[in-house]
């Protein structure tokens, strides 16, 4: 019987030669990444397990993007990062990317790609949800808690249970209206929050592999939205240009048998699919855009790991080129390597940066920032009872900041033509 | 571990996710601190919508005033119990609020094995929907040994899904104790 890529991959770093799902396997893990949030508890409880004698496993697999709470005058967020500043020093650790350098990247799961750290074949570790976004090259990754990620810092080792997987298979070519988002947006309706708990979500087929490397990421970074422990989507070509360009890290490319066993098969037709909108208060309140278009708006979002990808940016310049938006509209790039792109890549012959500017857009620092809500001054963040239009992954009540607003989550394609009219609109009617 | 654990029903609704058990602007404060994490008390379950606070009749704060500690020790939940982010502050703030088990319909995977790992509380899960049979306010009584949770209010009984493979993490305490009763780590 043939295995999924995701159990070659766990049976390799559980140092057997299958694994069968349901069965909980002991992995050795290749990267463990953790952020100014959740890295400041985890610290203190592997020093807490593990004594005054505690021992990094190695200090090449950690490592530490804060990225969630930085342009903040918050105290107790300003301390959280001190921590991981000195927890560095004192540990000489070379992969910490210090706020306020020249070393700060940005949203953990963009630099993780940009900084080489994913590898195909590879199993990574992170202290936080979205760590599902690097399986989109073709490698194990997923979310644990402070206990667990202090349990891999001193160990190097964490049990998992081997998921079932779930096939999401694309055909057709992309068309120009379409984007990533409105496929993880169809599919998170498609199958719930809770469609893919404890399994893996697999993005497969000629639709899939015909998107960019960034692209690929908003499918695998929005698992987690339907409970998804990973998602992931073989490497290719593209993949392997994009990562040897990053690192020298040695790679194994894995694919999924021909008669290896899915939990459930969905397949989908790009030509036939629609702009895609979750509605206020889960993302997978789905609905199309066009059943929701004319929906009044207080503000327009386009930023986060989902959403705030040089792709994301581009789809949208591509829109508000020569317009005004009638929306306050916050941009953040997730990454600074994004937000340099801002100044060179351009529309028309004009750089995104401009072309925001001059549609009236206001661009904030890479972070979080408002994607979470975070302290009361956050770039961004929901007041009231605001109703937003947003590039990123949950619209859970208060997540943005504020329990009575409601958010809209969408592509930046949507986003941005929801911007020029200042109420939800189809991006096919200002193309 | 207790065998018996008891106390008030609080009882939610279907996808209560990590914001709402507690919300982001909160996860600045220490952990470690013993007064600072008192906050984690304090605000727990503060992101719950109101009329959806301790259902059936909602509007009833989880916790008053200006404690850390909670009247209610035991949580009913409806599907998909912590899902959203990856924050080990969400079962760790229902510890510090005083909550000892939840029992759910179904949890997100991160926070099922937060709550495991990290020893904070055991996370129960029923085999049918329980939160439109039990009140909050409830008296009831879980029996570890037996699966089963005693309705003292109503008199009713619900069997209770085993724990399964997990039961020896939580029968050591935590992920640690269990890596050290088994010899996978040195004994502190
Ligand atoms: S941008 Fe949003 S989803 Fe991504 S890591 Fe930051 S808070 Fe999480």
């Amino acid at each position: 019987m043939g295995m999924t890529i995701t159990e070659k991959i766990l049976a390799k770093a559980a140092g057997k030669s299958r694994v069968t799902p349901g069965e909980s396997v002991w992995l050795s893990v290749d990267v463990l990444m953790t952020h100014d949030v959740c890295g400041p508890p985890t610290i203190d409880i592997w020093k807490r397990e593990f004594g005054p004698e505690a021992k990094i496993w190695d200090k090449e697999k950690l490592v530490i993007f804060p990225d969630h709470y930085i342009f903040t005058a918050n105290t107790h967020a300003i301390a959280n990062v001190a921590k991981l500043r000195d927890f560095a020093k004192e540990y000489d650790l070379p992969n910490y990317y210090d706020p306020g350098t020249e070393r700060y990247k940005g949203v953990c799961h963009m630099a993780l790609a940009e900084e080489g750290y994913n590898v195909p074949g590879t199993v990574l570790f992170g202290t936080d949800s979205h760590t599902c976004t690097s399986g989109a090259f073709g490698m194990f990754s997923t979310g644990v808690g402070n206990s667990d990620a202090a349990f891999i810092l001193g160990t190097g080792k964490i049990w998992e249970k081997v998921p079932e997987s779930m096939l999401f298979w694309f055909d057709g070519e992309i068309p120009p209206y379409l984007t990533a988002k409105d496929m993880i947006l169809q599919i998170i309706g498609d199958i719930t929050t809770d469609g893919a708990t404890y399994r893996a979500m697999e993005f497969a087929g000629p639709g899939v592999m015909s998107l960019p490397i960034s692209e690929r990421m908003t499918l695998t970074n929005m698992a987690i939205e339907a409970g998804g422990m990973n998602g992931i989507i073989e490497a290719d070509e593209l993949t392997e240009a994009y990562v040897k360009a990053r690192t020298d890290k040695s790679y194994e490319l894995f694919k999924s048998d021909p008669d290896a066993t899915y939990h459930s098969k969905y397949s989908y037709d790009l030509s036939k699919m629609e702009p895609m909108v979750a509605k206020p208060h889960s993302p997978d309140n789905k609905d199309t855009v066009r059943n929701v278009q004319g929906t009044k708006l207080t503000k327009c979002y386009i930023g986060s790991c989902t959403g705030g990808k040089l792709e994301d940016f581009q789809f949208a310049a591509k829109l508000l080129f020569g317009q005004t938006v009638k929306t306050p509209t916050y941009i953040v790039p997730a990454s600074t390597w994004v937000d340099q792109q801002l100044d060179v890549e351009t529309v028309n012959g004009v750089s995104l940066r401009e072309i925001f500017v001059k549609a009236g857009c206001t661009i904030g620092e890479s972070s979080c920032a408002a994607c979470l809500g975070g302290p009361s001054d956050t770039f961004g963040r929901a007041q009231d009872d605001e109703v937003i239009i947003s590039t990123t992954n949950r619209n859970f009540p208060g997540r943005m900041g504020s329990k009575k607003s409601a958010v809209y989550l969408a592509s930046a394609l949507t986003v941005a033509a929801s911007a020029i009219h200042g109420v939800i609109t189809d991006p096919r009617d200002v193309m | 571990m207790e065998k018996v654990i008891t106390g008030k029903a609080f009882v939610l609704g279907d996808k209560i996710d990590t914001d709402q058990i507690i919300p982001a602007e909160h996860l600045v404060y220490s952990l470690s601190d013993p007064e600072e994490k008192k906050k984690y008390g304090y605000y727990a379950f503060s992101g719950v919508p109101l009329p959806e606070s301790g259902l059936p009749m909602g509007h009833k704060p989880f916790i008053k005033g200006d404690n850390y500690q909670s009247e209610y020790a035991i949580i009913i939940g409806g599907g998909n119990f912590g899902c959203g982010s990856s924050r080990e502050h969400a079962p760790f703030a229902l510890q510090v609020a005083g909550v000892k088990a939840v029992i759910a319909e179904s949890y997100a995977r991160i926070f099922y094995r937060n709550c495991v790992d990290g020893g904070f509380l055991i996370p129960y899960e029923g085999f049918e929907k329980l939160n439109d049979k039990i009140k909050t306010g409830d008296d009831l009584e879980i029996d570890i040994s037996a699966n089963l949770v005693k309705n003292l209010t109503t008199g009713d009984e619900f069997l209770l899904k085993p724990l399964g493979s997990v039961v020896s993490i939580i029968e050591a305490g935590d992920l640690f104790e269990y890596a050290r009763k088994t010899g996978m780590i040195a004994k502190g």
